[in-house]
């Protein structure tokens, strides 16, 4: 069959071949040098020479642990919270109309032009207005409470907010490849309730846009510096920085790339269970002679 | 309903599936007794200012396959959504079996729907779709997966369980649907225009499918359809709606023949609208030189009326020389070819284009140019307001 095929096209596409590769290569470039730089940095000691120190250190680095722990906790957090709050208010706008839609799109991507540096000067603000105001009332204790070193809520909140516009973006997309109001009446008509609906015929079906936001949120969770250093927070990207500003410098240089290698496999990952969804379906489509 | 893309099967396992089939339809008929009784009670709805129905009553018989038909916005969509739970009239009642079921929520109407666009669970494979509505009455695994073969058998894709929605064809995906729809031994079977999303040739298939299974079953089945062959050929009555209201309900050779209104008559077949003047009592009318009597109540006297006369009504001849431009001659305009029949038109001295369909061997004897009278035949017309 190949031979049927005349060669004619290879000529004229050697030259956007040509262009697709020196973009790739430019692209490759622009992410790989920095990446390497700092792999070089970790791994080159002006004294003992090539040595992965930094690596074998990451575990025993003072405050690494709980700065991570902070992360994940932080992260865990704010998708619980962003997906409670998208995932039923991006299928009510899918169900409900235009109206519902624009507002919905409004706030979800207000934060996209609200910096985080001015979001928590604004957070600063209210935290510092509170205790003055509120100290006799029981809206003190949760000003407190929001603060907590441990666990500190306000940046969950401030997390969520920021998240919005991502997680609204992917959670959108995949509901926009659903027809969501006939699916949820086929399955009330099939005797399922509105929330049986939801868990069991929506979301299965938003499998890779639940993963997207996730991820997403994930990522800029573990990325966020501003907000986290200005309110006085030590998350992972806080101690990464405190460090590398200290002796610790190639652990922390060691320890972002390692976290970057990390979001690079979870992005690899989710791209393989998205593809493994579509290449499975039409393999054996079957539509000639049959009604 | 066969399907070449399923595996070949012994003879004896096509029988016994067939007759597994056949079982499975029995059982169902007898579970439903003689089907249920549908009345649409004085409903009303409106979305803003539109009124979706405006007061309908509609009765709909057990075991009958109703077809609804209308122009878009007519309101059919809307009767069928509200009987299947997912409108609310704001006045009036839905009523299956006797039971008032205006305000059971959709969930426990016990009303199976075929969608137009099949909506069928993407992430459930064939099987599970049509096992869905059990597993919500938490059937055992054991039972739901029987069921399933039985309706996919039924269904005539006893081979395609396993597959998924984006693996099965247009039509089979809506025979799918169907079977799912068909899981529950729902009291009533509602379609809405299942089959406009498919090509003709699946379409025409399918429409034999969906009757045949219809009548296996004896199930109630409301058909939305705004394709008047499709409701003409499947229905046992049709009724045709426009503006929220129902204009007549009728069997098909009723509704062409003796349409109620000039919407009826219009919007089934094709019709002509010839310029005629009604006599002194009203009952009737004068038109390209005859005297025919008024179909229905009469109308208004010495008014000038649209005769409406259906194009295999009207009889041309050619005409003899010297009867140019007396009242009934008119020219030949063009024809087309429709197979079996050919239409041909022509323009009376007053302007009037009249349609007139004739075998198509006669059609020869009238090509373009040709000059013709009009002939109509001795029996009631529908009148109606003239049109400018």
């Amino acid at each position: 069959m190949a031979r049927l095929i005349p060669s004619i096209p290879s000529i004229p596409s050697r030259r956007p071949r040509f262009g697709r590769g020196a973009v790739l290569a430019v692209s490759a470039a622009y992410f790989a040098v920095p990446l390497l730089a700092a792999v070089v940095y970790t791994v080159d000691d002006p004294v003992k020479g090539v040595t992965l120190s930094a690596y074998t250190g990451i575990l025993g680095a003072g405050g690494f642990l709980p700065a991570l722990l902070l992360s994940l906790e932080l992260a865990a957090a704010t998708i619980a919270v962003v997906l409670l709050i998208l995932v039923p208010a991006a299928i009510a706008v899918r169900l409900g109309g235009s109206r519902l839609r624009a507002a919905v799109e409004v706030v979800c991507t207000l934060p996209l032009v609200v910096p985080p540096i001015a979001l928590a000067a604004g957070l600063t603000t209210v935290l510092k207005w509170g205790p003055e105001y509120l100290a006799r009332t029981p809206f003190f204790q949760t000003i407190v409470a929001l603060q907590n070193p441990g666990f500190p809520v306000v940046l969950v909140l401030a997390y969520v907010v920021m998240s919005l516009p991502l997680a609204y973006r992917a959670l959108d997309a995949g509901l926009r490849t659903l027809d969501v109001p006939t699916l949820m009446e086929a399955a009330l008509n099939n005797g399922a309730g509105r929330i049986r609906a939801v868990t069991g015929v929506i979301l299965p079906n938003l499998r890779g846009a639940l993963l997207n936001a996730v991820f997403l949120t994930l990522a800029l969770v573990l990325g966020e510096y501003t907000v986290a250093s200005i309110l006085g927070f030590q998350p992972f990207t806080v101690w990464i920085v405190n460090g590398s500003a200290s002796a610790q410098g190639p652990v922390t240089i060691a320890v972002s790339v390692l976290s970057l290698l990390l979001t690079w496999a979870l992005l690899l990952v989710l791209s393989a269970s998205g593809g493994r969804r579509h290449t499975s379906a039409p393999a054996s489509r079957n539509t000639k002679g049959t009604t | 309903m066969s399907s070449s893309a399923a595996p070949a099967t012994t003879g004896g396992t096509s029988r016994r599936m067939q007759g597994e089939a056949a079982t499975a339809a029995q059982e169902d008929r007898q579970d439903r007794e003689t089907g249920a009784t549908v009345e649409f009670r004085q409903v009303r709805r409106a979305f803003g200012a539109a009124v979706a129905l405006d007061g309908l009553d509609l009765d709909v018989r057990p075991g009958e396959l109703l077809a609804l038909l209308g122009p878009s916005g007519c309101g059919k969509t809307t009767a069928l959504r509200m009987l299947a739970g997912f409108e609310t009239p704001e006045s009036g009642e839905v009523v299956v079996d006797g039971e008032d079921v205006t305000s059971v929520p959709a969930n426990r109407r016990d009303a199976g729907m075929v969608f137009q666009s099949y909506s069928l669970f993407p992430h459930l494979s064939a099987a599970d779709n049509v096992a869905f509505g059990l597993r919500m009455r938490k059937v055992s695994a054991r039972e739901r997966r029987a069921r399933a073969a039985e309706l996919l058998e039924l269904v005539g894709l006893p081979h395609h369980g396993d597959r998924y929605p984006h693996q099965l064809s247009g039509g089979q995906q809506q025979r799918i649907a169907l079977a799912r729809a068909l899981a529950l031994r729902p009291r009533v079977l509602l379609l809405d225009e299942p089959l406009s999303a498919l090509d003709a040739k699946v379409r025409l298939a399918l429409r034999e499918e969906i009757r045949r299974l219809q009548r296996e079953l004896a199930i109630t089945t409301l058909f939305v359809t705004h394709d008047q062959e499709e409701a003409l050929s499947m229905a046992d009555r049709v009724a045709v709606m426009h503006a929220g209201r129902l204009e007549q309900c009728a069997e098909p050779g009723e509704l062409y023949a003796r349409p109620a209104t000039a919407f009826v008559a219009e919007f089934v077949g094709t019709m002509n609208r010839i310029p005629g003047r009604t006599g002194d009592d009203g009952g009737v009318v004068e038109v390209v030189g005859r005297r025919l009597p008024v179909d229905g109540p009469g109308a208004a006297p010495h008014r000038e009326v649209d005769v409406l006369v259906r194009p295999e009504a009207v009889e041309l001849a050619v005409a003899e020389k010297g009867t140019k431009g007396a009242e009934g001659t008119a020219r030949v305009t063009g024809t087309t070819f429709l197979g079996a029949v050919t239409r041909i038109s022509v323009r009376l001295a007053d302007g009037t284009l009249v349609k007139a369909d004739m075998t198509t061997h006669t059609a020869t004897a009238f090509p373009a140019g040709t000059a013709v009278t009009v002939g109509l035949p001795e029996r009631p017309v529908l009148v109606d307001e003239r049109r400018a």
